[in-house]
């Protein structure tokens, strides 16, 4: 079990053989499984850096007045949490934030920045009483994260296999949590209609 | 420092021109540069009248040992994991843990891979005393990947390049021109290269108003999703970097991150031009990504599955297995998600964001130099992605037009096995097709006029976003009827499969008439003129 382990941890797939319709040895597959596990030293490296860069983008993100470095630090701050995602073996949650964060509001926002703006460079300008306000509100934030962090009795994840996560995502999607599901789509489209008509011109 | 024009050139010196008349200037590079340059000398010297004697010749051998070189690593890889890997979990052979400095007590030591060598017989067996410390460094994982690696960043390279100079001879030949004709002896094969060399040897300029940061970040965000895009992209059954459960949504998810650096270039360059072409890119990017989703839900839905290689395996069998001929929905979903995807990579009729007529160069007029071309590598590289991605969803992946049967009466030995690999289905096949689907895009940017932005969004949300949407429910009900339905269903099933891979045949067919019967009316078609002038046509 060892040298699964060992493997688990340093290799992936690019192991090829000439025949296609070889399906990879079964030690492969398992090392990938292993690997799926947070707790090695690389892992933890990574995970350690990858954490650092989303904190310090989103400080970069409340800190920058320049609106689209902000959404630059933004965009930082999203891949990295997406790579957070990649290596806790959350693959479809990372790719999907990329897709609907990165790649649509992120170009949303600096697209809408393009059509409004007046000046070149635009600039946020905030007043004491706002930044009073939001610091309250993160302040409170981060209490309450602090009080439910230390609160939680974490378990790691048991028998974790690749691929069925999503087989089984879609399931629960669409059978226990077939409700939620639609309400937050009725809602979004309730949004776009909103929208449309907002911006519908006046006859 | 600012130059002469406002400009903020990258070195302190600013560049002179050397005129006949100036003396001449002492050299300025240091000992490397200039073993260097004498290296780069001696090599040009000596490689240059081999290469201008046999152009030709040494390009496909080079095509070929390139594939040679390929096969061969699969052969160790698959050794490995077979023989010794799969050998020592049998033996239940546990590796020894890392004792700095000495390497070879890390993982299995040689003495007893070597057993394992000769356990598993054959030929190596005899060559066991030798294998055993070559393929030592091949157990561990990272070596692996280094190697595969250098084959993404090495493919990644080469691909732009012949796809720029590929894109150069169509263009040519479709406009009765040569195309690039001296770089390197054989049809300008090294155009390209020599493109790239001047790219990178050229002065770094960035706009005195531009903002600087965002403007030297903006290339690199373009290009990095493209690579990483071909992380998770299946060459073939085995041939996969990462095998990622969500691969389809990973390089959807890159080849939408892609965009935000093109608006940022846009953005950044501080250009009305750049400005306009960034924001045409934005709301085309954004608009045509629903319709390539949608469309390519289709094959998803028919196969079950996000992953790439299972996708690709579900269509073994042959040519009317492969999806795009399973129901009509997968069939005009192809199409569709052929057209969005144009758009995706601003490909002709879609190339709004960098409109030459209008728009000077678009997003990227500012750019010059290295910075330049990581626009172009990125373009063409996402071009090849796109393709890769229609073959492997729609057109069989890496399987050929021959059912897998074929080859049982072959036998399972190492030949048999890479003659199967050569002829039913691997990478070749897979690059093959893929360079098929490159050349109809090249095919139509230089036969179809740009549209108007107006007409463009026109196609996406009054078009193509129906279209899909009535696609996908399709597609979802054929998928029901297959697995509920009875003997009569899959007897209808069956026959719209034949029908569509008849017209899928007649399709390839008529392409191959037409291009015969362009080539044998060659003189009445372009001229006596362009065909005695134009070496091979």
């Amino acid at each position: 079990m060892k040298i699964l382990v060992l493997f688990g941890l340093l290799l992936g797939h690019c192991g090829a053989t000439a025949q296609a319709q070889d399906t990879p040895p079964a030690h492969h597959r398992q090392g990938v499984v292993d690997a799926a596990v947070p707790g090695g030293t690389l892992d933890a490296l990574l995970f350690y850096g990858v954490g650092g860069a989303a904190m310090l983008s989103a400080v970069g993100v409340c800190v920058t007045r320049n609106i689209v470095r902000m959404a630059v630090w933004l965009f930082v701050a999203l891949g990295s949490v997406a790579t957070l995602y990649f290596l806790l073996a959350a693959n479809f949650l990372g790719a999907i934030q990329l897709i609907v964060y990165a790649g649509g509001t992120l170009v949303l926002l600096i697209f809408g920045v393009m059509l409004t703006s007046k000046s070149p460079w635009v600039r946020f300008d905030t007043s004491l009483l706002e930044r009073l306000a939001a610091g309250v509100v993160c302040l409170a934030l981060f209490v309450v994260l602090c009080i439910v962090l230390t609160g939680t009795v974490w378990s790691r994840p048991q028998g974790l296999v690749l691929g069925t996560a999503l087989v089984d995502l879609g399931r629960r999607l669409l059978t226990t949590y077939l409700v939620p599901f639609e309400v937050a789509g009725v809602l979004l489209m309730i949004v776009m209609v909103g929208a449309a008509h907002l911006a519908r011109q006046e006859k | 420092m600012r130059g002469p024009s406002g400009f903020r050139t990258g070195r302190s010196r600013l560049s002179q021109f050397s005129v006949p008349w100036a003396p001449p200037r002492p050299a300025e590079h240091g000992a490397v540069a200039r073993a260097v340059v004498s290296l780069a000398r001696g090599v040009y010297s000596f490689a240059a009248p081999i290469v201008s004697r046999f152009p030709g010749f040494l390009l496909i051998s080079a095509v070929i040992v390139t594939v040679i070189l390929v096969w061969l690593h699969a052969m160790v890889f698959a050794f490995v994991d077979e023989v010794i890997l799969a050998g020592a979990d049998k033996a239940n052979v546990v590796p020894t843990t890392f004792q700095w400095p000495s390497p070879s007590t890390w993982g299995l030591t040689p003495t007893v891979i070597h057993g394992l060598i000769v356990a598993g017989g054959g030929l190596a067996a005899s060559l066991a005393g030798l294998l055993s410390y070559l393929l030592w460094p091949v157990q561990f994982g990272i070596v692996r990947d280094l190697v595969g690696l250098g084959a993404i960043v090495g493919l990644f390279n080469v691909i732009p390049i012949y796809l720029i100079w590929w894109e150069r001879k169509v263009a040519g030949r479709i406009q009765s021109r040569l195309g690039p004709m001296r770089v390197g002896g054989w049809h300008g094969w090294s155009q390209s290269i020599a493109d790239g060399i001047k790219l990178l040897l050229k002065e770094d300029l960035i706009p005195g108003e531009a903002d600087t940061i965002l403007f030297r970040l903006a290339p690199y965000l373009t290009l990095i999703p493209v690579i990483l895009a071909f992380v998770a992209l299946p060459f073939g059954a085995t041939y996969i970097f990462r095998e990622l459960d969500v691969a389809l949504v990973f390089i959807l998810a890159m080849l939408g991150v892609e965009v935000v650096g093109v608006i940022l270039a846009g953005w950044a360059s501080n250009n009305k031009w750049s400005v306009y072409g960034a924001m045409r890119e934005a709301c085309q990017m954004v608009s045509y990504e629903i319709p390539m989703g949608m469309a390519l839900l289709v094959p998803v839905v028919m196969a079950g599955s996000l992953s790439l290689r299972h996708i690709g395996d579900v269509q073994a069998g042959g040519w009317f297995s492969w999806m795009v001929f399973r129901s009509p929905f997968a069939f005009v979903a192809f199409i569709s998600y052929y057209i969005a995807s144009l758009a995706s990579c601003k490909r002709a009729p879609f190339d709004l964001p960098e409109a030459e007529s209008e728009l000077v160069a678009g997003f990227h007029t500012e750019y010059s130099g290295i910075r330049w071309s990581f626009f172009f590598f990125a373009e063409y590289a996402a071009m090849f992605v796109v393709c890769a991605l229609a073959t492997i969803l729609f057109l069989g992946a890496w399987h050929s037009p021959f059912p897998l049967s074929w080859g049982d009466a072959w036998g399972d030995g190492w030949w048999a096995r890479g003659l199967k690999g050569l002829l039913l289905s691997g990478p070749i096949w897979f690059f093959l097709k893929v360079v098929f689907l490159l050349y109809v895009q090249i095919w139509l940017r230089w036969t179809l006029p740009r549209i108007r932005l107006d007409q463009v969004l026109y196609g996406c949300v009054q078009v193509m976003l129906p279209l899909t949407m009535v696609l996908v429910l399709g597609a979802t009900l054929w998928t029901w009827a297959d697995l509920s339905g009875g003997s009569g269903w899959h007897w209808f099933a069956r026959a719209w499969q034949g029908i569509l891979g008849l017209i899928g045949a007649l399709f390839v067919l008529g392409f191959v008439v037409i291009a015969m019967f362009g080539f044998y009316h060659r003189r009445r078609l372009v001229g006596n003129l362009v065909v005695d002038a134009l070496p091979g046509s």
